[in-house]
């Protein structure tokens, strides 16, 4: 039933700009895999592609081992979920589902039994005769899901489906989708540009930056070791610090200062430190001055509710954010700006990526 | 000013512009009950008999058939056309669309007389081609009628595809559904009201012409609106009050219901 998707150098550009530049992908079946960027890196281009609705400049495409390049959208057996929903507005809920099936030629009551069913996984069996416009966000979404589902699809593709929500139905509605996909064990993509979404349903995520795969892994692996500078901002790793590795396990920044770093994996020459805002330990000044500490001065402090972020500027000029609990989350008393405090960097902490030109 | 006096200076020329508009129709459809022989004030009792003897007149009664059958063809043919016509327009990419769209729209713009006389001297020079009757005949007038009704079509089916959403095709594609499938279950209901308030506005663009089918109708044919000139040259008493009424009220309905069915005021 559900299948494997393969891509091979596909391409497409729009007169001399490449929306996808030669991308080279594997989904094995079952898995779901998030396309995660920002606006116009080409997720978008490549799903719909995957989907018929823009046709490959070169390259192909292949859906279960079989070649569907040249293939109407209609002829691929795919499930589309669009970001508006796209539901047809003349029709009732239960002819939306049923329409699939009706192409499909399929019995009259096989139809009916199977859109009954369809409405009741998403729990909107109470709906089947209501009109889209009747009903809410949420509700539209979850008929879109179940009219691609409904249909028995070798892929689901699903684009942006959770950005219309408001954030409370985006969490119930992102868990909802992890759970139907994982029962049916239906290969699905969907492209998002909320890393929050790809990190927690997500099998596996790749990062697109400019119609090309910038990293590709697990949600863990992109998370933690981010391997270039765009994946590491990207998934909220603020501090970029360039530098040089000067000998095993120590580190020189621009100013001068050295960081002391892990011997392992910080490779030669000039690179970037990257480090989370949350790993940053700052400790107001007059406190133990251990040593490998810089000194700092908190130039802002921003209040987040679970978390305080705090802007700090060296002497030297560099610029650091850290973030830590508030007191309302079992952190110690928050600080002020103008405050000067020593910021250590624990060693287990520090990652690097290239330099970029 | 005040707010309170600037919604009453607004309310009053919003009522006078009103007034203007409707207050005419209005004293026709009233003065077609007074008894009085000719057109005057006051009413010098009311009756039903201009209503009767409009019915009795041959050239109302031809007219309205002529009107109602010209303007039946006419909608048919403007959907006929226009539809397609403007899925090509909306959806199509090719070398000279907009000399095309232009081109459908161009009878909107040139002012009724013009366009009758333009037509009028346009089907002499066929004729004289190729030596075939056109000027006066039915074929003519049809043709005629459909020529004017066929942009406003074109406008109300056009902006509503344009509004439309094109991801309910898609999505109707990736269900299976083949192009043809597409157009017929989801397009073409999608814009439905559009449709209808073309169909009901290209009847009354056809029913109320007065300046094509004035050069256009030949001899013994003719219109409801060109009997209703030709009767007021030599009479003005109560019938042409009657028809006239009968016409606000058969155009005046058409235009209120299309109004339900598309917002007319996109067509502009």
């Amino acid at each position: 039933m559900s299948t494997t998707v393969a891509l091979r150098s596909l391409i497409k550009r729009y007169g001399s700009f490449t929306a996808v530049d030669d991308i080279f992908l594997d989904v094995p079946e079952g898995q779901l895999v998030a396309l995660l960027g920002p606006s116009g890196c080409g997720k978008t281009t490549t799903l719909r592609m995957i989907g018929g609705f823009v046709e490959a400049d070169a390259g192909s495409i292949l859906i279960g081992g079989r070649d569907v390049t040249r293939l109407p959208p209609a002829k691929r057996n795919i499930g589309f979920g669009f970001q508006s929903y796209a539901l047809f507005p003349h029709m009732s809920i239960a002819q939306n589902v049923a329409f699939g099936l009706e192409m499909r030629r399929l019995p009259r009551a096989e139809i009916a039994s199977r859109v009954a069913r369809a409405l009741d996984r998403v729990r909107l069996s109470a709906m089947a005769d209501r009109l889209p416009k009747q009903l809410s966000g949420g509700q539209q979404q979850r008929v879109s899901l179940a009219r691609a589902l409904v249909i028995e699809p070798s892929v689901l593709l699903l684009d942006e489906p959770l950005s219309n929500l408001d954030a409370q139905l985006r969490g119930e509605m992102k868990l909802e989708i992890r759970q139907i996909q994982k029962a049916m064990g239906i290969t699905t993509i969907f492209v998002t540009h909320d890393q929050d979404e790809a990190l927690s349903i997500a099998d596996r995520i790749v990062v697109m930056r400019a119609g090309r795969i910038e990293q590709d892994g697990s949600p863990e692996a992109v998370f933690g070791a981010p391997r270039s500078r765009f994946v590491a901002e990207f998934m909220g790793v603020t501090n970029l610090l360039p530098g040089t590795v000067e000998g095993p396990g120590t580190f020189r920044l621009a100013d001068g200062n050295a960081i002391r770093v892990p011997v392992a994996g910080a490779g030669r020459g000039a690179m970037v430190l990257a480090i989370r805002p949350e790993r940053v330990r700052i400790t107001p000044s007059g406190a133990d001055t251990a040593p490998d500490t810089l000194d700092a001065e908190i130039e802002a402090a921003t209040y987040r509710g679970l978390s305080v972020e705090y802007r700090l500027r060296t002497p030297s000029g560099l610029c650091l954010t850290a973030r830590r609990a508030t007191p309302a989350t079992g952190g110690p008393a928050m600080l002020e700006p103008g405050a000067r405090v020593h910021v250590a960097v624990p060693p287990d902490a520090c990652h690097f990526v290239p330099v970029e030109f | 000013m005040s707010r309170a006096g600037i919604r009453w200076t607004y309310g009053t020329i919003l009522g006078a512009v009103l007034a203007f508009i409707v207050l005419p129709l209005v004293v026709i459809v009233w003065v077609s009950f007074f008894a009085n022989r000719i057109l005057a004030f006051p009413a010098s009792g009311y009756t039903l008999d201009w209503y009767a003897r409009a019915l009795d007149t041959d050239a109302f009664r031809d007219g309205f058939v002529t009107s109602v059958e010209t303007a039946l063809f006419a909608t048919a043919a403007s959907l006929a056309l226009g539809v397609p016509a403007s899925l090509g327009l909306v959806r199509g990419r090719f070398p000279g669309r907009d000399a095309v769209q232009a081109l459908l729209l161009a009878p909107m713009v040139v002012p009724g007389i013009v366009g009758g006389a333009a037509l009028f001297i346009a089907f002499i020079e066929v004729e004289a081609l190729l030596d075939i009757q056109v000027a006066g005949t039915l074929g003519g007038l049809l043709v005629a009628h459909t020529l004017i009704a066929l942009p406003w079509t074109v406008r109300l089916v056009s902006a509503s595809l344009a509004s439309a959403d094109r991801a309910i095709e898609e999505a109707a594609a990736s269900l299976g559904a083949a192009p043809l499938t597409v157009l017929r279950r989801v397009t073409l209901p999608a814009i439905r009201p559009a449709i209808v308030a073309a169909a009901l506005f290209s009847f009354v663009i056809s029913f109320i012409d007065l300046e094509k089918s004035i050069f256009l109708v030949g001899p013994g044919r003719t219109t409801l609106q060109i009997a209703l000139v030709n009767y007021l040259e030599w009479n003005l008493d109560g019938t042409v009050a009657a028809v006239a009424a009968v016409q606000i009220l058969i155009v005046g309905t058409a235009l209120l219901v299309s109004d339900r069915y598309a917002r007319l005021v996109q067509a502009f």
